[in-house]
């Protein structure tokens, strides 16, 4: 399931969402990411996110799709928060779930990497000095680029 | 067709979506892009660099060599940097 919210979510009622009914999972790997109070050397106090509708919930939905083709999974979810954000709120959250850890760690990471780079997404940080739009990081690309190459969990 | 702004091509081109025809002589993005240099100042400046711009054509990422026909939807924007 995908899920484009201005509201925020509840972690453990998400957790919990995803497994209820289902005793075949043996294990739900979650990743959660939050908004910094820096970036570099600057305080940031907020942070607006926007998005483009329409092509965020398809991307979003492709890429839990390749996760759910490439691991064994029982369930999924990817929620993705826009709007304006302070220091310390929810911003994403994936989770993955299967039978067996392996395959639920793997897929976390997959999801979160493959929707850093696809994600129609853009930060913009408020700081002291006032607002900037953040830059993409190499890194991200080299993250996401390393799944290239597939790989099965069990 | 349609074409969408974000970020801050949004900002730097003053618009956030438009309708347009597409113009004579335009078979792709690049062609679009060069179209759209001529129109101003703003537009200039957001495709100034434009390594730091990606495309979008019917909601999916594509290079600057997709075709394009007149009903498609094109997004122009930086670099994605959400999660």
């Amino acid at each position: 399931m995908i899920r484009v919210q201005e509201q925020d979510f509840d972690i453990g009622l998400e957790v919990g969402k995803l497994t209820d009914g289902n005793t075949r999972i043996g294990g739900v790997c979650f990743f959660v990411g939050l908004v910094r109070d820096f970036a570099g050397d600057q305080d940031v106090s907020n942070l607006t996110l926007e998005h483009y509708p329409g092509m965020t919930e398809k991307q979003l939905q492709d890429v839990e799709a390749e996760a759910q083709d490439r691991w064994p999974l029982e369930a999924s979810l990817i929620i993705h928060r826009f709007g304006k954000l302070a220091a310390g709120d929810n911003i994403v959250m994936v989770a993955a779930a299967s039978e067996h850890r392996a395959a639920a760690f793997e897929a976390c990471q997959f999801l979160m990497d493959w929707l850093k780079t696809k994600a129609p997404f853009w930060k913009k940080e408020s700081s002291p000095d006032g607002a900037q739009w953040v830059a993409a990081k190499a890194d991200d690309e080299a993250q996401a680029e390393r799944w290239n190459t597939p790989k099965k969990g069990s | 067709m349609k074409i969408l702004y974000f970020a801050w091509l949004k900002e730097k081109t003053g618009l956030s979506s438009e309708d347009c025809p597409l113009p004579d002589g335009v078979t792709d993005v690049a062609g679009l892009i060069d179209w759209l240099i001529q129109r101003g100042a703003g537009f200039d400046d957001a495709f100034k660099d434009q390594n730091l711009v990606r495309v979008a054509v019917n909601q999916e990422h594509v290079g600057v060599d997709c075709p394009l026909s007149d009903g498609d939807e094109v997004a122009f924007f930086p670099p994605v940097t959400g999660g």
